[in-house]
């Protein structure tokens, strides 16, 4: 017996997987997050390092979703891939050069004879800490708020602006997302300290810290969505593909995926949850509940952004050029055999929590850091 | 396809790409093969339970760390450079190129950066065997990321299993193990490998011999050039096979490229290989391209025939066969082959017209056109050729061409030799005696890596002017935005790459002045 397999069904398939892996990456941007807090938080050289080591010792997870996640949309959706990457050309290429300088900073900053010294490795690292989730979040805004392109009947791109994407941060919308995701991100990197440092004066001055970014994070997170719900969104009829603008589409969409509305709630719970207990109480499990919480706050937005007749990549200069998971995709062919690829994840996932849980079974001392094996 | 290429924005944008590939590629080839050796010794260590296995070990594994991180820092670049400068080939290819990426990320990148944690962090925290099994997956891992974008590389090199879909105006898969097997992507993989492990045998054995030649940490030297000299003389036999193979392969589906390397402008019968030779202008000239003659060379006769057709007297086309074609030999010219190229896409801009004026039975028709399969062979595998001007458009640099591949191939000859003198003096007991070739060993560092670049020169720019092999014109490819803002993040990428390159090499030889710690 066969089993049919539409599309369809694969099209919304592979949108989950990459808006899985969009949110993991989110939660993942803890290392850029505790990064962005080297200058500020420690109160000491050893702290710093200590931070460094907590953050260095994860910061390849986080890259490396980051490029699975780039890998998986050019092959599930590389329609988007050329787009957007070709189009918003300045936007990606920043995103780019703060994650090469972050790739070797770590490696790098505390080696002898390393040229450019150890505070510059240390500027590239809260560099890419800052500017990685911020322009970030502000690219995935514009997945709501629309973008300047056309497509020709070739479906070759050509941007309407002259910056090239670098547009997206003068709409204040998408800006909030973009600060709503950095903050949230140095939530979960105090989060993270907090949990794998065992050090008293660090985390006592994280835990005050949190209450400093989590006034922050609500402020954009909330205006984000609250503009996102009364905004108008990128309607795509599914039977012509035709795009329309349809009033509180985001809203609507929420009420037609009762599911989504509840992943959504409950991720936002969660974050609020980890936060709240961290700063009320002397638990240091708080990251598991903002971690897991802004997976599915991500989740969610990602599903209301490409499900239901949506257009998940809406131009704003020629409707019609909007880019939906049906007219983006790759064909049934390729969809399907790396439907049978996906299929390992779960073993990856598997095998990643096992390595992690081993080498980060204790929480981190000074005293390691003066051991000598292998410290960033 | 596109009416008004800017060549300033197509020439800028190949810039960068081959300024983040040559940058990235100086990394690469050591991350896997150091890997491999990283393995071996652990596995000795493990094995025999002798710390100083484990010293040695850590010593060479500092040395990797250093050499990822950066790896991984240029290999990113190139992932999202396909969509930023290359948008209209990634739409082209997507469907294809895609896949190959997508299982490289979810099967290699993860085992690789999983347990590339674990080797650094997880010496006394996991067991011993648990530790060797994570260095083991880190270099098959490494090696895994590896296969599929050389996959992807090869399907540019000669397009299989897929076929032209007008609705959509890309290519689209339709055999997967067509486009894994496909002979260009296993000839390219196998080679790239080998030369790879070649390359960071040479590393190890370079480096100890300036131990030796210091007369410091002599024992960990010696025992490092036993790993690196019997991995790098196996690898230095493979990698000659498997570039002998690759060599055929190119013959057979890039036979312009086989000609512009061998600088073979008129086909004959009996035609010698060209051992070395150097180059100078001609008279001769195919359009307005001249052809350089040999001022001098070493020639063995009849083996290009022989190597090529298994026949002394076999006929190899030359440049001029293929450019203004030869009818007994059955080679089209590129004037014939541009009429069809323009004549499939002439039938493509029909059909995008049908479906603007919603002409149905002009759809069907069309697409009808698109299945069969004399179309598909006998035209639209010449559609890049639409975009062609002058046929000798189609010629690659030949002095380029010709002076990469033998370089590299003589190159690949000297390390047989350099591996086995190593093993022979090191078996012998005689290697710091002869300190002349410990001289040799370190001053041949640079050659692999030479060596290894050289390989990838011939590859892509051998290939030109296709971006993807007869199919699709590099004008065609690249994303339209304004030359000013590629020429700006080349220079940006530029000084980058070239500042991190010189504190990695500063880092690295502090590391390796310091020595083993334990």
């Amino acid at each position: 017996m066969t089993i049919m397999i539409s599309h369809l069904f694969l099209q919304q398939y592979w949108w989950i997987i990459v808006s899985v892996l969009a949110s993991f990456l989110v939660f993942l941007m803890f290392v850029q997050g505790g990064q962005s807090l080297i200058f500020t938080l420690p109160r000491n050289e050893l702290q710093k390092t200590m931070i460094v080591n907590a953050m260095g010792r994860k910061w390849e997870f986080t890259f490396t979703t980051l490029v699975t996640f780039g890998g998986a949309f050019f092959a599930s959706f590389p329609l988007f891939y050329a787009t957007s990457f070709g189009g918003a050309y300045w936007v990606w290429i920043a995103i780019l050069f703060s994650f090469v300088i972050q790739a070797v900073a770590y490696e790098f900053r505390s080696k002898p004879n390393n040229v450019l010294g150890q505070r510059t490795f240390d500027v590239f690292l809260f560099i890419n800490g800052s500017l990685g989730p911020l322009l970030i979040g502000t690219a995935v805004a514009t997945f709501f708020t629309g973008s300047n392109f056309s497509l020709n009947k070739m479906n070759q791109v050509r941007w309407d602006t002259a910056w090239y994407g670098l547009e997206a941060v003068l709409s204040f919308r998408n800006l909030a997302l973009g600060f709503a995701v950095l903050f949230l991100s140095r939530i979960n990197g105090l989060l993270y300290i907090i949990n794998s440092i065992d050090d008293e004066g660090l985390t006592g001055r994280s835990r005050k810290s949190l209450l400093y970014n989590a006034v922050p994070f609500l402020v954009f997170f909330l205006f984000f969505v609250i503009s996102l719900l009364l905004s108008t969104g990128f309607a795509a009829e599914p039977a012509t593909g035709v795009v329309t603008i349809e009033k509180f589409k985001y809203l609507h969409n929420f009420l037609a995926m009762p599911l989504v509305l509840i992943i959504f709630l409950a991720g936002v719970v969660g974050v609020l949850y980890g936060i709240g207990s961290t700063i009320f109480t002397k638990t240091i499990n708080g990251i598991w509940f903002t971690g897991t919480g802004s997976i599915l706050a991500v989740l969610a937005l990602f599903l209301i952004a490409g499900f239901n007749g949506t257009s998940f990549y809406p131009s704003s200069s020629d409707l019609q050029s909007s880019l939906t998971i049906h007219n983006s995709s790759s064909s049934l062919f390729t969809l399907k055999a790396m439907m049978y690829v996906s299929f390992i994840i779960p073993f990856v996932l598997a095998y990643m929590w096992f390595a992690w849980k081993a080498v980060s079974g204790k929480r981190m001392t000074e005293d390691e850091m003066k051991s000598g094996e292998h410290i960033y | 396809m596109i009416e008004n290429v800017d060549l300033a924005l197509v020439d800028w944008s190949r810039a960068q790409f081959a300024l983040t590939a040559i940058y990235h590629w100086i990394f690469v080839p050591l991350t896997l093969g150091l890997s491999f050796i990283l393995a071996i010794m652990e596995t000795i260590y493990v094995k025999t339970g002798n710390e100083e296995w484990r010293s040695h070990m850590k010593f060479w594994m500092t040395l990797f760390g250093i050499n990822f991180a950066i790896g991984v820092a240029t290999g990113i670049i190139l992932e999202f450079e396909f969509g930023t400068n290359w948008s209209n080939y990634s739409w082209f290819v997507g469907d294809i190129f895609g896949a190959p990426l997508a299982i490289e990320g979810i099967l290699a990148f993860f085992l690789e950066s999983t347990f590339i944690a674990v080797m650094f962090f997880g010496w006394n925290k996991v067991s011993k065997r648990f530790h060797l099994l994570s260095t083991w997956l880190v270099a098959i891992g490494s090696n895994l990321s590896a296969l599929w974008i050389l996959v992807a590389n090869g399907w540019m090199q000669n397009p299989v299993g897929m076929t032209f879909n007008p609705e959509t105006a890309r290519n689209e898969m339709v055999s997967f193990w067509a486009v894994l097997f496909n002979q260009a992507a296993v000839d390219k993989f196998l080679h790239t490998l080998s030369s790879s492990y070649l390359l960071a045998s040479m590393f190890v054995l370079s480096i100890s011999a300036w131990f030796l030649l210091r007369r410091r940490h002599e024992l960990m030297a010696k025992r490092s050039i036993l790993v690196a000299g019997v991995f790098g003389l196996l690898s230095a036999f493979m990698t000659a096979y498997t570039g002998d193979e690759s060599a055929r392969t190119v013959a057979k589906v890039q036979p312009v490229k086989f000609a512009a390397m061998e600088a073979l402008a008129d086909g004959k019968n009996n035609a010698g290989l060209v051992a070395f030779g150097i180059l100078k202008k001609s008279e001769d000239k195919i359009g307005e391209r001249t052809m350089p003659e040999f001022v001098f060379k070493i020639e063995i006769p009849g083996l290009l025939s022989v190597l090529t057709s298994g026949n002394n007297e076999a006929y190899v086309a030359g440049i001029k066969d293929h450019i203004n074609g030869n009818p007994s030999k059955g080679i089209l010219s590129v004037p014939d082959k541009v009429q069809r190229g323009k004549f499939a896409l002439g039938v493509l801009t029909d059909y995008k017209r049908a479906r603007m004026i919603d002409d149905k039975v002009q759809i069907e028709t069309i697409k009808g056109i698109f299945n069969e399969k004399e179309f598909q062979q006998g035209y639209f595998r010449y559609f890049g050729y639409s975009a062609v001007k002058n046929p000798e458009d189609v010629i690659p640099n030949v002095p380029v061409s010709f002076y990469s591949f033998h370089l590299m191939v003589i190159l690949g000859f000297a390390f047989i030799f350099l591996f086995a003198m190593a093993l022979y003096y090191l078996f012998r007991g005689t290697m710091e005696k002869n300190r002349w070739f410990l001289w040799i060993a370190l001053l041949s560092l640079p050659l692999p890596y030479i060596a290894s670049q050289l390989g990838w020169v011939l590859a892509e720019m051998g290939r030109q002017p296709w971006i993807i092999q007869d199919l699709m014109h590099v004008n065609q490819g690249v994303s339209q935005i304004t030359t000013g803002s590629v020429f700006t993040t080349f220079i940006l990428f530029a000084v980058l790459f070239t500042v991190l390159l010189i504190s990695e090499i500063s880092i690295m030889v502090r590391q390796i002045k310091t020595g083993p710690k334990h």
